[in-house]
C-alpha cells in the first residue's frame, strides 16, 4: 500500500488530464462543472481510499461518471449549433466537424465515452479502460462498436 | 495549465472550504528569514515550516499525521500571515491565533504550552520549562520538545535558553534565533543577553 500524498499533489499532477478528458467527453461548457464535481467527489472519498498506486485511473473513473451524469441531466439533447456547414472546411481538424460530434453525442454512454477518450483525449486503451472501470478488452469493444455505428450513421 | 483549469481549481477550493473538506489548508509566506510554510486545520494553526525545512516533506507529513485532504488555500491563512508580518515589523507582541496542538503529545505538548505563555521580550531556561511541564529533571526532553516544536515563531521556542544564558539550539538555525531575540529587544546585537 502506498501512503496517500497531499491532495494538492494529486490536483497538480492530474488536473490537466482530467480537464482534457472532460472537455472531450462533454465539451468545453460542461467541462468546468464536471471538473469541480469530479474533484469534490474525489476529495470527499480520498481519506478512505485504500491504495494510492493508481490515482489517475481512480480520478478518470470518477470523471467518467460525472460526464455520464452531465449527459443524463441534459436529457441527451442534441448539441445546438448556429449553422451547420455543408462541408466541414475550416482547417480540416475532425473535432471541428459538428455533424460528427453530434453523431458521437448520440451514441450509448459507454461507446460515446470510449470514442471521446480515444479521439478527443488521445488516451491509450488501458487508460480508457481505467476511466470506464472495465477491462481493456471491453474498452476496445466499446470503441469498436461506437466506431462501427458512427460509420453507419455518417455513411 | 490552461486558464479554464485554473479557474475551476479556484472554484473547487471555495466549494471544498464551504463543504468542510479542507482538512489542512496551507500557503507559503515570505519573511525576513526566507519562505515560511503555514498550515492550519479547523482547530487552528497546526504547522509553521521554517525556511531551512523542506516544505514538501512537511506536507507529506501532514497528510500522514492529520489528513490527506491537504490543499493550498492562501486565503484561509490571511490572518496568520497578517499577524506574522506585524510581528516581524516589531508591531505585534502577542499572537492571537487559535492553535492546533495535535502534532505534539504528552510531555512535549505540556512543554510547548508552557513556552506559549512566555511573554514577548522575555526568556526562560530549558530547566524552567521542564519544571512547568511537570518534570524538572527532564531537561533534555524539554530541549527535544523545543527542537520538535511544530509551530515555531508563534509558539516562541526561541525564548528558551540554556541556564547561564547560552543560546542553546534552534530548528531554524542559531542566526535566526539571535535575530528574533534582537527583534524582541532581548539581545543587543552582540550575541549576549
Amino acid at each position: 500500500m502506498t501512503a496517500l500524498p497531499p491532495f494538492q499533489t494529486v490536483l497538480d499532477e492530474h488536473s490537466a488530464a482530467v480537464m482534457a478528458i472532460l472537455q472531450g467527453a462533454v465539451g468545453r461548457d460542461g467541462a468546468e462543472d464536471c471538473f469541480q464535481e469530479t474533484f469534490l467527489a474525489a476529495l470527499r472519498a480520498y481519506p478512505t481510499l485504500g491504495d494510492a498506486s493508481n490515482l489517475r485511473g481512480w480520478l478518470l473513473t470518477i470523471a467518467h461518471r460525472k460526464a455520464i451524469d452531465h449527459h443524463r441531466a441534459r436529457g441527451r439533447a442534441p448539441v445546438p449549433v448556429a449553422e451547420v456547414r455543408e462541408v466541414a472546411v475550416e482547417d480540416g481538424i475532425p473535432e471541428h466537424d459538428p455533424g460528427l460530434w453530434a453523431a458521437v453525442d448520440g451514441l450509448p454512454p459507454k461507446q460515446r465515452a470510449a470514442v471521446a477518450l480515444r479521439y478527443g483525449s488521445d488516451l491509450p486503451h488501458a487508460e480508457i479502460a481505467a476511466a470506464l472501470g472495465c477491462s481493456p478488452e471491453a474498452a476496445r469493444r466499446s470503441l469498436h462498436e461506437g466506431l462501427k455505428r458512427l460509420r453507419k450513421e455518417l455513411a | 495549465m490552461t486558464t479554464a483549469t485554473e479557474k475551476s481549481i479556484e472554484k473547487l477550493k471555495t466549494r471544498a472550504a464551504a463543504e468542510d473538506l479542507l482538512d489542512v489548508a496551507y500557503t507559503t509566506a515570505d519573511s525576513p528569514f526566507g519562505r515560511l510554510l503555514l498550515a492550519k486545520t479547523g482547530r487552528g494553526l497546526v504547522r509553521v515550516g521554517l525556511p531551512n525545512q523542506d516544505a514538501d516533506e512537511l506536507l507529506v507529513d501532514l497528510a500522514a499525521r492529520v489528513s490527506p485532504r491537504v490543499l493550498e488555500a492562501p486565503a484561509e491563512l490571511d490572518e496568520v500571515r497578517r499577524e506574522l508580518d506585524l510581528y516581524f515589523a516589531g508591531k505585534l507582541d502577542r499572537f492571537d491565533l487559535p492553535l492546533d496542538w495535535r502534532l505534539s503529545g504528552g510531555f512535549r505538548q505540556r512543554v510547548l504550552r508552557a513556552i506559549d505563555r512566555i511573554p514577548y521580550g522575555q526568556t526562560r531556561t530549558y530547566t524552567e520549562m521542564a519544571r512547568r511541564a511537570g518534570n524538572e529533571r527532564a531537561v533534555r526532553a524539554a530541549g527535544t520538545a523545543c527542537g520538535s516544536n511544530p509551530i515555531p515563531l508563534v509558539v516562541p521556542c526561541h525564548r528558551v535558553l540554556r541556564t547561564g544564558g547560552a543560546l542553546g539550539g534552534y530548528g531554524g538555525g542559531l542566526p535566526m534565533k539571535e535575530a528574533l531575540l534582537e527583534l524582541e529587544g532581548v539581545l543587543d546585537g552582540s550575541g549576549k543577553p
